[in-house]
Parts: C-alpha cells; sequence; structure tokens
C-alpha cells in the first residue's frame, strides 16, 4: 500500500488534482509561493511533532472511547459531590434540542437567517425573567463565578465604590474568579458567619459596611448548602448604606423558595447549570445576571442583548442588539468590560428546560429536593460520630462533620471509593474552621435506596474501615 | 432540482414556522414532563420538605412560566432549529475571522454521549479522572508543539477571556518583579475588540495604532508609543485583513527593548498550522481558540476554551488547577504561589478539549499543514474570483497575498449604486447563504466585509458562493431597491432602523414586553 497523503474527508480541496488546478488559477507555481510575505526566518523549519494521525473514524472512535473508559462516571457510581456543579435530571427533549446541527454549528449569524437563535435566546432570558420575578437578563455569561464578577463591578459602576462585602462562606472557587476579576481597583471584605447556623453575622456586617460599600454580596442558598434566613435584612442593611445587593442563586430552587426580588435584591446572578446541563467536568457551567428594569442597571450590562421589535411585515417579531455600544464589540476598551463568545447552547438548553418544566415542574423539583436531602441529612447524622455542621434549614446541601470519628475526610472518601460512591467534598482545605468537614449534595436524581446505600457504607467506612 | 448550472444558483426559501414566542402558546394545566417525586417512605419521615424553608423564604407566587404540553415544546425548539443556518447547513464562508469550520460528528458524538464525558464531576478523585486528566495533559503538548510556547491552560471559557487571563498574567508578572509603573498596553486597530477591552478590565490604559497603506502599523508608530509604562503588547497577525505583518518580529524586539511583554492572539491561527509559530516571532504569550482553528462547533455562540499558551518563565502565573504527570498518574496540582488563581470554575469546558484532541489525532502534523494550506489557498482563490465583480474591492495590500481571510469592501458599488454592505449581507441569505460578517468596529475599511473560506469548503462550494454574491452586484446595478429591501426569502422580513434602544421600546424579555406596550397603549389618544 502507498503512504502516500491521503485525501482529508474534512478537506475537500486536499484532493491533489484540485489543489494543482487551485494553485494554477491564482498564479502559484507552489503553495508556499502563498505564503511569501512570511519571511523565511519566521517559518517553522521541521515537521511538527504530533503523534501518528488515526485516520479512520473506527479507530478514532475506539481510541477515545478506550480514553474516556478511563474515568470513572456517575452513572455507574453514586454520586454526592455539588459545590456548584450538580448531577440533575436532564429531559431527554434538551439534548435532542442542543445537539441539532443547525443550534450547534450557528455563532454570529443576524437576526434573519438565524432568527430562531434569537428567538431562543430572547425566550431564554424570558424564562429566567419568570422564575427570578426579574425584567431584564443579557445574553448568558461564561459561568456563575463569571456572573458574581460582574455583578460586582456593574454594581461598582453604579454607586462609584470600590469596596465589596462578601460571606467568609462563599464558594472557592468564586473567591477566586473574584480575587482576580477585582484587581485592581476594587476590594474585598469577608464576612464572618455564625458557627451555629452559618449564617451570615449580621452583627460584623453592620460594623463593616460603609459609605465605601458598592456592594454586598450574599449567596443564597449558600455555598455551604443552608438558606440566610435573614437575607431581607441583609439587603435592607445594605441599602441603607446606599450599597447594591447582589444575590447569587441556583435557579433550580426557585419553584419554593423566594427569587431574590422577592427580599430586595436589584441584581441577582448564579449558574444555571442546574437547568438542563450535564455536568461533564464542569463544562455545563453558564451564567446568568438579572436586574430590574431600570436604565440604571440596563446600560451597565457588560454582554449582548436580543431585544424583541417589529419589521416591515405586518404582525412579525423581529430582534435586534439592545445598546450594542455599551459592549466592547461596538466600543472596544471604552465598552463594559469585555465581552465575548459564552455559553450560548447553555441558554437554548435552559429555555427548553424551563419550557418543559412550567411552574409545576421546578415546584415539584424544588420539593423533591428539599425532601430527599433532609431525609439524608436526617439519616446520616443519625450515624455515630457524624454530625451536622450547621442547625439550619438548607437546600440541596449540607454539612456534615467527622471530627468524632477520628478518620479525615479524604479518608472516608477513599474508602468510599471502594462501594463505588463519590463522598461529598472535602471542606477542610477551604474551611479549616469546620475541622473534618464534608460537603453532600442530594438532588432529584437520588432515591432512597441511593441514600441507604451511601448510609450503610458510611456506616461501616466508619465503624470498620 | 438543483442549481442552475449557467449561474449556480439555488432556488432557496428559508424555514418559516411563523412561530409565536413560547409564552403565547401556554395552556393552563398543561404538562411539558413530569419529575421524580420522593418515596412514600421518605414523605412519611421529612414530610413535604418546603416547611422547613423559613416563611420569609418560602416562594408564596408561582412563577409564570408557560404551561405546554412535550410534543409542543419539542415542535417549538425544532421550528426555531430550522430557522437557524448553522453551519452544518451551509456554505458558512460569510463569518469571516471566526474559522468555521466543519465540526466532525464523531468526535461530537462521543463527547456529548459518552458517560465517561457527560456524567463526570469535576470534583471526583484525580483516580477516577485518569481519561479526562490524559487529553488534557496532552492536548496541552499538542499545543506547545504548534505553537512552540512552553505551558497552555484551558481554563478561559472563550478567546475572550484568554486575553483577559494573559492580561491578568501579565499584570501579576510585573508586579513580582516590584515594576510598578507598567500601566498601558498596546494594540491594533485591525486586532479583536478584545484585545483593548479584556487588558482594560485588567486595568491598563490601552493605547490603538492604526494602519499604514499597507494594513499594519509602522513599526516606528509603535516605538513611539512605547516606553517604560507599556505593559505589554496584543496584537494579532495575520489581523482581521488576512495581512501577515512580515515586521512582526521587530514589533516584539522594539517591545522587548522597553522591557515590556508580548501578547499573540491566535484565536484564529487555521493559516499558520505547521508553517509559522509564535516562538519563532518571538512572542511570551498566544491563545487558540479552540472553536475556531480546532474544530469546537459554535453553539450559538459558546462555551468554548480560549488556550492560552505562555513561555516557562511565566508559567507559574498561570490558573491553577494544572495537569500533571508523574510517570504513572495524572494529577491536579492545585498549590502555585504564583498564580492568578482562577478566571473561571473547575477548568473550564472539558467536552471542548476532547473535541479538538480527537481533531488533531485525526489529521496528525500532515493533515494540519493540509488544512492550513487549503484554507490559504481557498482564500486566494475566492479572492480572485471576488476581485472581478464590480463593486468588489480590498483596501490594503490589494496586490499582496492574504492568508486565511480577507476583509472586502463594497464601497464602489455603494457609490455607483446606494447600495451599501449591509443591504447585500440581508440580501444574501435568500440565496441560501449565512449573511456575511462585516468588520468589527469602528469601520475603518468602507462598507466593509469579512469572508474565511477555510479548509472545509470545495472549489464547488466557493464557486456558488462567488455566484452569489455576483449575482447581488448585478442586482444591485439593475434594480437597487430589491437589495436594499431585503430579505424576502427569510423568517421575516427587515428590521427597520432601530428604535430598539429607546428606553421606552427596550424588550429584552416578554414581560419587559408586554408591560412595556401596555403602556404604550395607555398614552395612545383615544
Amino acid at each position: 500500500m502507498s503512504q502516500a497523503k491521503p485525501v482529508f474527508p474534512y478537506i475537500p480541496n486536499s484532493v491533489p488534482q484540485v489543489k494543482a488546478e487551485m494553485l494554477k488559477e491564482v498564479g502559484a507555481g507552489d503553495i508556499m509561493d502563498l505564503y511569501e510575505e512570511i519571511p523565511e526566518h519566521l517559518r517553522f523549519p521541521g515537521r511538527l511533532n504530533l503523534p501518528d494521525p488515526i485516520l479512520d473514524e473506527y479507530s478514532l472512535k475506539r481510541h477515545l472511547m478506550g480514553l474516556l473508559a478511563k474515568n470513572q462516571n456517575c452513572v455507574d457510581n453514586l454520586n454526592f459531590l455539588g459545590a456548584g456543579c450538580a448531577e440533575h435530571f436532564v429531559p431527554a427533549v434538551c439534548d435532542e434540542i442542543n445537539g441539532r446541527g443547525e443550534f450547534l454549528t450557528a455563532y454570529v449569524g443576524e437576526s434573519y437567517a438565524d432568527h430562531g437563535k434569537w428567538q431562543a435566546l430572547f425566550e431564554y432570558c424570558s424564562l429566567m425573567g419568570e422564575l427570578l420575578d426579574m425584567d431584564v437578563l443579557s445574553c448568558p455569561l461564561y459561568d456563575g463565578a463569571q456572573a458574581a464578577a460582574t455583578s460586582v463591578r456593574m454594581a461598582s459602576r453604579i454607586t462609584d465604590r470600590y469596596e465589596v462585602l462578601i460571606p467568609r462562606t462563599l464558594s472557592p472557587e468564586l473567591r477566586l474568579v473574584l480575587q482576580n476579576y477585582c484587581q485592581p481597583d476594587h476590594s474585598l471584605v469577608e464576612i464572618g458567619f455564625d458557627r451555629q447556623s452559618g449564617h451570615l453575622n449580621v452583627d460584623e456586617l453592620n460594623s463593616k459596611i460603609s459609605s465605601q460599600t458598592a456592594a454586598v454580596l450574599l449567596e443564597n442558598p449558600s455555598y455551604l448548602g443552608f438558606l440566610e434566613d435573614e437575607a431581607e435584612d441583609i439587603g435592607k442593611i445594605a441599602q441603607q448604606h446606599g450599597a447594591e445587593f447582589i444575590v447569587y442563586t441556583d435557579p433550580i430552587c426557585l419553584g419554593v423558595i423566594a427569587a431574590p426580588s422577592h427580599y430586595g435584591a436589584r441584581i441577582a446572578c448564579g449558574d444555571f447549570q442546574s437547568l438542563g446541563m450535564h455536568m461533564q467536568a464542569g463544562g455545563g457551567q453558564c451564567g446568568f445576571i438579572a436586574t430590574v428594569d431600570d436604565m440604571k442597571y440596563v446600560r451597565e450590562f457588560k454582554d449582548l442583548m436580543f431585544g424583541i421589535t417589529d419589521t416591515v411585515g405586518e404582525g412579525e417579531y423581529g430582534f435586534g442588539e439592545v445598546l450594542f455600544d455599551r459592549t466592547s464589540y461596538g466600543s472596544r476598551e471604552k465598552g463594559k468590560e469585555y465581552t465575548g463568545t459564552t455559553t450560548g447552547l447553555w441558554a437554548v438548553t435552559a429555555a427548553v428546560y424551563l419550557s418543559l418544566m412550567g411552574p409545576r415542574g421546578m415546584e415539584e423539583t424544588g420539593r423533591t429536593i428539599m425532601q430527599m436531602s433532609q431525609y439524608a441529612a436526617q439519616r446520616l447524622s443519625q450515624i455515630g460520630g457524624i454530625q451536622l455542621a450547621f442547625q439550619s434549614s438548607f437546600f440541596k446541601e449540607f454539612v456534615l462533620n467527622f471530627d468524632k470519628t477520628n478518620k479525615s475526610v479524604a479518608q472516608i472518601n477513599k474508602s468510599l471509593l471502594e462501594y463505588n460512591i463519590f463522598g461529598g467534598k472535602d471542606l477542610s482545605n477551604d474551611f479549616p474552621e469546620l475541622g473534618q468537614s464534608s460537603l453532600y449534595c442530594v438532588t432529584e436524581t437520588k432515591t432512597k435506596r441511593d441514600i441507604d446505600t451511601l448510609v450503610s457504607a458510611l456506616k461501616e467506612v466508619i465503624e470498620h474501615g | 432540482m438543483g442549481r442552475d448550472p449557467s449561474t449556480l444558483l439555488r432556488k432557496y426559501h428559508q424555514a418559516k414556522w411563523d412561530e409565536p414566542i413560547i409564552f403565547e402558546m401556554s395552556v393552563p394545566g398543561e404538562r411539558g414532563i413530569l419529575v421524580r417525586r420522593a418515596e412514600h417512605e421518605v414523605q412519611d419521615e421529612v414530610g413535604d420538605g418546603v416547611s422547613a424553608i423559613p416563611a420569609s423564604l418560602r416562594r408564596t407566587n408561582p412563577s409564570r412560566l408557560p404551561e405546554i404540553n412535550q410534543v409542543r415544546v419539542l415542535r417549538h425548539f425544532l421550528h426555531l432549529s430550522q430557522e437557524t443556518m448553522g453551519t452544518d447547513v451551509t456554505i458558512d464562508i460569510s463569518q469571516g475571522t471566526c474559522t468555521m469550520k466543519y465540526s466532525p460528528k464523531v468526535q461530537e458524538h462521543i463527547a456529548t454521549r459518552h458517560p465517561g464525558m457527560a456524567e463526570i464531576h469535576p470534583l471526583q478523585p484525580d483516580s477516577s479522572l485518569q481519561g479526562l486528566l490524559e487529553v488534557i495533559y496532552k492536548l496541552d503538548h499538542f499545543l506547545r508543539e504548534i505553537s512552540g510556547l512552553d505551558r497552555f491552560t484551558f481554563q478561559p471559557g472563550g478567546g475572550a477571556q484568554g486575553v483577559y487571563t494573559g492580561a491578568s498574567i501579565i499584570r501579576a508578572y510585573h508586579a513580582a518583579r516590584g515594576d510598578t509603573k507598567r500601566s498601558e498596553v498596546i494594540t491594533t486597530m485591525f486586532s479583536h475588540p478584545c484585545d483593548s477591552a479584556a487588558p482594560a478590565t485588567a486595568g491598563f490604559k490601552i493605547i490603538t495604532l492604526m494602519p499604514d497603506n499597507m494594513g499594519y502599523p509602522e513599526v516606528n508608530a509603535l516605538k513611539a508609543a512605547l516606553s517604560d509604562r507599556t505593559a505589554a503588547i496584543f496584537v494579532t497577525n495575520p489581523e482581521d485583513t488576512g495581512i501577515y505583518n512580515p515586521k512582526i518580529d521587530q514589533y516584539v524586539q522594539a517591545a522587548h527593548d522597553v522591557g515590556a511583554l508580548c501578547y499573540y492572539d491566535q484565536a484564529n491561527a487555521n493559516g499558520m498550522l505547521g508553517i509559522a509559530r509564535a516562538k519563532e516571532a518571538g512572542f511570551d504569550l498566544c491563545h487558540f481558540n479552540l472553536h475556531k482553528t480546532f474544530s469546537v462547533p459554535h453553539q450559538c455562540m459558546g462555551g468554548s476554551v480560549g488556550a492560552v499558551g505562555c513561555r516557562k518563565e511565566l508559567a507559574g502565573f498561570l490558573p491553577v488547577p494544572r495537569v500533571e504527570f508523574d510517570g504513572q498518574q495524572y494529577y491536579f496540582e492545585h498549590e502555585a504561589s504564583e498564580s492568578i488563581g482562577k478566571v473561571r470554575s473547575f477548568f473550564g469546558n472539558p467536552q471542548s478539549l476532547l473535541k479538538s484532541y480527537a481533531w488533531i489525532m485525526q489529521l496528525g502534523a500532515d493533515g494540519l499543514r493540509e488544512a492550513a494550506e487549503c484554507s490559504v489557498l481557498n482564500n486566494n482563490y475566492l479572492e480572485k474570483k471576488l476581485k472581478e465583480i464590480p463593486g468588489v474591492s480590498v483596501r490594503y495590500s490589494a496586490d499582496k497575498r492574504k492568508l486565511e481571510q480577507n476583509r472586502y469592501s463594497w464601497e464602489k458599488l455603494y457609490q455607483d449604486t446606494g447600495v451599501g454592505t449591509e443591504d447585500v449581507m440581508r440580501r444574501m441569505a435568500d440565496y441560501g447563504l449565512q449573511h456575511y460578517w462585516m468588520s468589527h468596529h469602528p469601520w475603518v475599511v468602507p462598507e466593509p466585509f469579512t469572508l474565511e473560506p477555510c479548509e472545509s469548503y470545495s472549489r464547488d462550494d466557493l464557486d456558488e458562493y462567488v455566484a452569489v454574491l455576483r449575482q447581488i452586484s448585478k442586482e444591485a446595478y439593475e434594480n437597487p431597491e430589491l437589495v436594499r429591501s431585503a430579505p424576502h426569502n427569510q423568517v421575516v422580513h427587515k428590521v427597520p432602523e432601530p428604535s430598539i434602544d429607546q428606553p421606552e421600546r427596550i424588550a429584552v424579555t416578554w414581560r419587559q414586553y408586554l408591560k412595556k406596550k401596555a403602556k404604550a397603549q395607555d398614552v395612545l389618544p383615544g
């Protein structure tokens, strides 16, 4: 067999005859004539040192599947990890729609040939608006952490202040992103928490808030799962000091838990991975920001906004860019922060998810999560040596403390792997004040049997392991 | 059926479903899906669950989401998909600078359907993610070879976030040296807007250099702007115009001479694979958009990856965690004292990494070079044919070879007929082509349009594309109103000049639209 260079299926003009004819057509004797603008000394002299290619599709498929088989997945294992990325039910219709080639491969086309994309993204904003009871959203952001970071910057521009108060219990992922994104002008000030409930320490908030405070950022439900009972009061304190009250929330809870706007937030943000996205090792993350309908807020969004409007056709809806000059596409460095390719396909997917769910689906999902997570917390905390770290109500996630087991979370999680269980997120690095504690996540995907399996495995690990 | 062989034009009409907004099809009581309920034993033990929510935080008013049966939801979104012209269904030479290449289905199917990718949690133990870690580790090494740089991060969720990551690294680098004066970043007008906006977000003052008559700034203009205040230069090469700046190493040298770093925006490196690299030109950092050069689909604008690479002197500043290999096992390294921390949760979009890994594995060194060569050949072929169309011109370096893309101008067409580039852009979709992309703002080239015929398109595709633009040029000269009033065969008609920015008209959600419509009707006389 000849080892001549193949004709590549994805490169139609790699057919030698075609390539030669096209070269002739453009008046080039050799392909390198087309690169005449690149001086010799700037050219790469050799041949890239890459593995030999796997040319045929079947062999490539086998190769990729072999690699992925080295991963343990959450179908064959029982997963209790959350901490910002959670295993939720994904309706089949979500996958059907986001797998459609038209959506999968669309990009920045105008609102005529891509009318469907514009409408789907408008519907994403509209459906999220109903869930959040807020009027204004932009196209999605990279993830919840970026949404929090941009919310902070929006608040800063609105108030012309640069100090932001954040809870000590904030997600470490958010904290790391915020720390970088707030440079060089913004400062983050931590507010401690009540050791019994986990709740933000309101006295400390009162002592630290000032006329320098741009915003109070509250997570509700918090990273550690508990609900901030005093959210409304915290919002009032912020507003009394002329600061913005930003609430970071998990939209999957909003069928049963009040939307941030119901307790005083004028900026809400978060990650909507929970609304129809597979975990994909974090590849399903996607961020939203919502605000009240006030130009003071609207003009501070940094990402594209698609508005509904009329066309010259009778009774037709058309779409267009709203306040395009706000963005860096319109005004380069004079735009609000920067924008770019973010997570459009996940916004389309969330639109499908919320359309399927409707008000009752969201309410029932929220209720199931409340029930299953409470059941798990009750059963687990009955195991000798395990305690709930906080005595407060929670949604989806809760902290278990293992100090009295004389075992570290790392040891316990390692042992749980032998039962095909991924134990909760080890908090001992990020929250040393909580001792050997672990954040457990129980969504609507967990059955009584799943939880009972975890309970008996943990018992064995602690008593005998 | 089929194209007219003499014109290469096809009779086309976009799918038009007259599809309502989702809220308009709500029927009280309908359900799109049923969700799992807690078992009776669980309910017996914990009750209704929601009573545990403090009264102040309970949702008392149900959301006003629509209530729609599943078949109708499916049909609605399928209709919307059919009203969207993705790259899979057209000759997408139109979205220049975006490299609308074919995303092979085999890699898409595995990345989205295999539970070893779709159903894995980012915080699983390293031992349970060995396949993914291996992909990340190897892709890093592939890109090191392709760029000549020493280390990559895949955390940024897109190209602009990649540029922001680069700006953060540069800020940290100068701070670590105690060099506090470095407050300025220099870029060029034909570099992507994020090359000015992202460093500005990171706190830098931006200086933008304008092109000379060759299409890129003179070295002396750069030298005049450089000083001990310069933190870095952020440039693209070739720029949006497709013109390669042959003096790029002189730019880099001049910047290095004043102690500045050099960031190479290689979002689109499609004409360069195996031909020229960041290293040989002397750059300190670069980024590749995996959704452009490396075949990840564009997904209605994401998610994707801006893969940022740097020289080893800067590697300590890259985000955490990083993937390492001890000879036996792959693992995440979370500790790095100089790191900028994080720009995105977890480690970006790993499913995209699998797709790019698969694409490179299919092509190998020769295939990557073939992709680059064919993209450049296609672009030169397209330019030759387009220049023959009345009204088309190339503003800069018209007699020079371009690489993978080209910025054209309809200035003459506009002068002759009053038909401008926006009119042509709307009209072309009437022939089954995606609207072309015109230019970033501000337009420097009058009546611009930017095309990129990457390696995925055959000679026949190029000929059809040219035929459509030739036809529209003819229409503009013979019946300009036909073009100005386009589109005619689309889902909807032309949106008139926007009143969309007026506060009383802004409607980015359905509820906002209904409120403003009601308000407008209230103020109508009578």
